[in-house]
């Protein structure tokens, strides 16, 4: 019935249903969700008009009557079944979620420190755990269509409570999986991640697809780093080939913390990231870099943004595409730097390497500064393979192939070489040195 | 059976030729200079050997162990023997020498139906080589060539050299921007390596690198042609004379003959 409908009908129907039967969860998020899908109601999709997708036209997304991902598939999978996605050699703890349900028989939870949870979501609303309320829907708005989505269709997900002063030894792996279900399905996977003062912790947030099935994974991250903590977070994108991924992840960051991540996009047909940080008070350290490989006629776009709203903090960007094929990527980085915001040192940087001649990158920094006594640094460049370089390595003996790939991830590697969870690295090294082309 | 033999080559880039006739024998064990101003076709004669990919062959032929030179990748001439240190070696910055190094050395034993090396024989290999042309262990930790100083370039490509044994190696104006206390270090690596079984082509502007890596021929090239050929006397000749009589032939130095 719902193919029928337009799509934006379809998914306000759609809620309707989600209401009535999977919309579990504390009573204060009923409201949110009711604001949240009238406001998608009021403004629907965008369209490549719109500033923000210019580059990246969502109407594929839009027209495909996606039906929300029923969960019960994920529980009849084994340990097998995800093996190639789990990291196993990483250690820690693992929190599992099949087409956005929690799956508890394939989770594993590692050495935690007192006080520390990393479970689901709907495990905290029914533990009333104190976090959820002040923090949940309170730092990603839904004034845009996929936020929006989201965060109407909230039911589950994943938290990660990091409490006051303690450390988090071993990385925290929040894998998602997506399988195919023989028709277009959208899961909406939602995180919460509060990291309280003095903390530390490595998350590691992985979207993968079991399968080739039509999907469209709309996620959305907040992240919540108090005082003088420090995370390091990694995204790792390796949905199939036929696959659609939107996400955003919201970042709030008090004084004195330290936040990193590293985006890392392999898979998935249509790819857009938003990274947003708030840098609410001073001296912050705020890091986002990014790596993209994109064949194909994939399309990667990663957009940033960073809000520098008070003096003395210290931002990093740096966003490498690589390009093959008729592959697309787009980067937009945008720095504020408010009225406030002296002393505030910005730097960005966009890399792309095209591979082909039908390869395309589009690459827009977006500098605002309100502030007199800032360094705000930006700088693009796009490149191809050097032939001399190439001519170098095959004159040694390394065969034509294999220099290719020694150049692509030479040019990755000081993205790489910042990744401190060995697991992630390793994997990353394997693929960037042999897959490329992946035909 | 000679290494190497080239007959009556002829190169042109661009639709210009440059390489116009050359006639060359080098057999394992020799040292051959190869003299003659800028322009004359040296770098030419030494990319077509190693299978730079900018030049076209006209004419003629090239054997390495009487097997068709031309007509193997680059990367097949190295697996097959031949070495080219490159006047301007390439800055590979993200890739660590050591990866490289053993990727290369792996490679080549590859194609010579040899085991790859495994990482400890790799090292243990290495620190060999290391020791005897004197250089620091810590060029193998650098990203290739990136931001090495002109003499440690060209070190690194005599260490390269070196790991991967070749039986001819090609020496491009190594000796161009070197000092002359590094230009002793790169001979005495060249020299270190010299043996009945290899033979070495040594390309230079100046006679200078020939009073340290001593040759047992000289040519001299113009204009696309080997135009005389003698012993290494002939090196201190054209150092006297310098190329002008080139152009008019009548200062020509004594043919030796070889």
């Amino acid at each position: 019935m719902t193919q029928t409908l337009k799509p934006r009908e379809g998914y306000v129907q759609a809620f309707a249903e989600f209401e009535r039967g999977a919309a579990v969860g504390p009573s204060w998020l009923t409201p949110l969700r009711k604001a949240a899908i009238s406001r998608f109601g009021e403004i629907g999709f965008p369209s490549r008009h719109d500033e923000e997708w210019r580059f990246s036209n969502p109407a594929a997304i839009a027209e495909t009557p996606y039906e929300l991902a029923q969960t019960g598939h994920g529980l009849r999978m084994t340990a097998s079944d995800i093996a190639s996605y789990a990291f196993e050699e990483m250690g820690g703890t693992r929190l599992v979620f099949i087409d956005g349900g929690y799956v508890p028989s394939l989770t594993v939870i590692g050495k935690l420190p007192q006080g520390a949870v990393v479970g689901s979501l709907s495990e905290a609303f029914a533990a009333h755990h104190p976090a959820i309320e002040p923090h949940l829907a309170r730092y990603a708005k839904f004034d845009t269509a996929f936020p929006a989505l989201n965060t109407a269709f909230l039911s589950d997900g994943a938290f990660v409570y990091i409490p006051r002063s303690a450390v988090v030894k071993e990385p925290i792996h929040l894998l998602f999986l997506t399988t195919d279900a023989g028709k277009p399905t959208v899961s909406h996977p939602r995180t919460l991640i509060v990291a309280e003062e003095n903390s530390r912790a490595t998350i590691v947030e992985s979207y993968a697809g079991i399968g080739a099935g039509t999907t469209l994974t709309n996620a959305v991250t907040e992240v919540v780093v108090g005082q003088s903590a420090n995370l390091d977070h990694y995204k790792l994108n390796r949905e199939s080939l036929s696959a659609a991924h939107v996400a955003t992840m919201q970042v709030q960051m008090a004084q004195q913390s330290v936040f990193s991540s590293h985006s890392i996009n392999l898979g998935g047909s249509f790819v857009r990231n938003d990274a947003n940080a708030v840098l609410a008070a001073e001296h912050i350290e705020c890091t986002l870099n990014g790596l993209a490989l994109i064949d194909g006629k994939r399309l990667v776009d990663n957009h940033t943004a960073i809000d520098h709203a008070m003096p003395n903090c210290n931002s990093h960007e740096l966003y490498k595409f690589i390009v093959d094929e008729q592959g697309r990527g787009v980067f937009n980085g945008k720095i504020y730097v408010r009225e406030d915001a002296q002393k505030t040192d910005a730097k960005q940087t966009n890399q792309a390497l095209l591979l082909s001649a039908d390869a395309q990158i589009n690459t827009k920094p977006q500098l605002e500064i309100f502030a007199d006594d800032v360094k705000c640094t930006h700088g693009a460049t796009i490149g191809q393979l050097d032939p001399e370089q190439q001519f170098y390595l095959q004159s040694r003996g390394i065969p034509k192939a294999e220099a290719r790939n020694l150049l692509i991830y030479a040019f990755a590697s000081d993205v790489v070489s910042r990744i401190k969870v060995p697991a992630l690295r390793a994997q990353l090294d394997a693929i960037l040195l042999s897959e490329l082309p992946r035909r | 059976m000679a290494l190497l033999e080239i007959e009556n080559l002829h190169a042109e880039v661009g639709g210009k030729e440059i390489l116009r006739g050359i006639n060359l024998i080098v057999n394992p064990g020799e040292v051959h200079a190869i003299m003659g101003p800028n322009g004359s076709g040296k770098s030419t004669l030494a990319g077509v050997l190693a299978g730079r990919e900018a030049y076209s062959i006209t004419e003629g032929a090239v054997r390495f162990k009487g097997k068709d030179l031309l007509d193997l990748e680059p990367e097949e001439r190295a697996g097959e023997g031949v070495f080219l240190a490159f006047q301007y070696p390439v800055e590979l910055p993200g890739v660590n020498n050591q990866y490289f190094l053993r990727s290369a050395l792996n490679s080549v034993r590859k194609y010579r139906g040899q085991e790859p090396l495994d990482g400890v024989e790799f090292l243990k290999l290495v620190r060999e080589k290391l020791n005897i042309l004197h250089i620091d262990r810590e060029l193998m930790t650098r990203p290739v060539n990136h931001g090495f100083s002109g003499g440690e370039k060209k070190r690194n490509e005599i260490f390269q050299m070196a790991v991967l044994e070749p039986q001819l190696a090609i020496l491009d104006e190594t000796d161009s921007g070197l000092d002359i206390d590094a230009l002793r270090v790169v001979a005495d690596g060249v020299n270190a390596l010299r043996s009945p079984e290899r033979g070495f082509v040594v390309i230079t502007h100046y006679q200078r690198l020939l009073d340290y890596i001593v040759p047992d021929f000289v040519h001299v090239l113009s204009q696309g042609r080997i135009v005389q050929s003698g012993g290494k006397e002939l090196a201190l000749e054209l150092e006297a004379k310098g190329y002008g009589w080139l152009e008019t032939d009548a200062a020509k130095p004594e043919l030796v003959t070889a």
